[in-house]
């Protein structure tokens, strides 16, 4: 691991000098529920993907794939919004096993 | 040149300089009695006297929080509330000094409830006084001018890059018609200079990360930083002083003593008591009594030096406080006074009077008699009482 900086070292205000730093963040070892894809009821609506508060839906072309298990916090959000097919979810919300 | 003067109120000063100043961004809610700074801006605002984005919120958490994305976006900011309604900013008011976001605030000292009250005491400032801002307080009307347009400067140092709040005494200077020096508009705009930021993140060819957790790795050293930046802001304060001194005839310091080179006994206060003060120094001192005052018009960064010099000499110092620390030993400055005294070889006795609360009057009798109290040895050292309650 590189050398801890000192303060006289440090950005401005704690300011990090590039964006999007909160990717290297991972945040998945927080979830006791981790949600679980069943492809054959989705029918890509993408509320998954607009309603995760941590962007860990991932896409494929537009389309749901999964989960960036690095960084979901098992909030369940994407499934309670998932409307499935035929009132069976795409999304189900199962017991982290670690 | 012809002086420009008029009868401002420290409300209107305050406003007028904001004015001058012309900020990107003023985001702020009502409250008495600072309403009328806001208020009065908003018209410049309407007016088109200013260039100034107004944005017009639902809280003071909500202003402060507009103020810090507008600051952390690289516009001069500004703002004005008071008492209850800094309260509600304090939350925010930490945020703009560990993110560095040199924010000008103007504050006009009111109590803070309960009892319900609208009148001054200094208890909403003395509330974030560790918040890591700096504070400086006014005497009169025209310290309130002249402190807002150095403020500024101060903020957006290099060295501080620090949120800035500048105090009046709620109704005895924002709502009293005082006579006001003001500089030419040019000339305040030459004075704070165009504000380069060193951040924006609306720059996205230099895409940056605001307000990243920090856990026990760099936390500490990050409130290190902070420490170092309030130090830092002592010589630019005072360098900032002089320049504006050479400005407009009125140059300032991170204390003024008023008759303290040869006093015995001497007041320490903070805002427009030291006014009242010097009325009575005044009347002392033609009595041959070596009577002075040691204002302090910055509260932080803490002038511990020049406190310790300025007392040096004296034979027993009153501390005055507007606030009240419930259950510390004194009021904010009494403690800060002593603290800095005490290391001292030769240093004074002093004493700490909480005054004032809620807006209670302080005549000119009762800062004699504690002249007398002094002189006569009735004060014990280090002790702490309350001066103008029933008890
Ligand atoms: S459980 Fe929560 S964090 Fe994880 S993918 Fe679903 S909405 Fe996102
Ligand atoms: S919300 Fe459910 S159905 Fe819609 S895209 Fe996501 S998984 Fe598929």
């Amino acid at each position: 691991m590189s050398r801890l900086k000192n303060y006289r070292e440090l950005c401005l205000g704690g300011n990090i000098e590039k964006g999007g730093s909160a990717d290297e963040f991972k945040t998945g070892d927080w979830r006791t529920l981790k949600p679980v894809y069943h492809p054959e009821n989705c029918i890509q609506c993408l509320f998954c993907w607009a309603y995760c508060p941590d962007s860990a839906v991932v896409l494929k072309d537009g389309q749901v794939t999964g989960f960036d298990l690095d960084h979901c916090k098992g909030c369940g959000i994407c499934a309670h919004e998932c409307p499935g097919k035929k009132k069976v979810k795409a999304i189900t919300m199962e017991e982290e096993v670690r | 040149m012809s002086k420009l003067v008029s009868a401002q109120t420290g409300n209107e000063a305050m406003a007028y300089a904001m004015k001058q100043v012309n900020p990107d961004v003023v985001a702020a809610y009502p409250i008495t009695p600072a309403t009328e700074i806001v208020q009065i801006f908003a018209q410049y605002v309407a007016d088109g006297d200013v260039k100034t984005e107004f944005v017009a919120v639902e809280s003071e958490h909500s202003a402060m929080s507009a103020c810090i994305g507008s600051a952390a976006a690289g516009a001069r900011t500004m703002t004005g509330t008071s008492s209850q309604g800094l309260a509600l900013m304090y939350e925010m008011c930490y945020i703009a000094a560990g993110l560095r976001l040199p924010i000008v605030m103007a504050d006009v000292n009111r109590a803070l409830s309960a009892p319900i009250n609208i009148h001054c005491d200094h208890s909403d400032t003395m509330g974030m006084r560790d918040a890591g801002w700096i504070h400086l307080f006014s005497e009169n009307a025209q310290e309130a001018y002249d402190n807002m347009i150095q403020a500024v400067r101060i903020a957006e140092h290099a060295d501080v890059q620090l949120p800035t709040l500048v105090t009046t005494d709620g109704f005895i200077i924002s709502h009293g018609m005082e006579n006001v020096e003001h500089l030419a508009d040019e000339r305040v705009q030459k004075f704070i200079g165009e504000y380069q930021p060193q951040y924006s993140i609306l720059n996205v060819g230099k895409p940056i990360t605001v307000g990243a957790l920090n856990l026990q790795d760099y936390y500490f050293e990050h409130r290190r930083a902070l420490a170092d930046a309030q130090a830092a802001a002592l010589p630019v304060i005072k360098q900032i002083g002089e320049e504006f001194g050479k400005e407009s005839g009125r140059a300032y310091g991170l204390v003024e003593g008023y008759q303290l080179d040869d006093a015995e006994y001497a007041v320490v206060a903070l805002g427009s008591t030291c006014g009242t003060a010097k009325v009575v120094i005044d009347s002392l001192r033609a009595k041959g009594e070596k009577a002075g005052l040691l204002k302090i018009r910055s509260f932080r960064p803490f002038p511990k030096d020049e406190v310790v010099q300025a007392l040096k000499k004296v034979k027993f110092a009153a501390v005055l406080d507007r606030s009240d620390t419930l259950g510390g030993y004194g009021g904010p400055v009494f403690t800060e006074v002593r603290s800095a005294l005490y290391g001292e070889a030769s240093k004074p006795p002093v004493a700490g009077f909480i005054y004032g609360l809620g807006g209670r009057e302080i005549d000119m009798e009762m800062i004699e008699e504690l002249f007398r109290l002094m002189k006569s040895g009735e004060v014990k050292p280090d002790s702490v009482q309350y001066l103008g309650v029933r008890e």
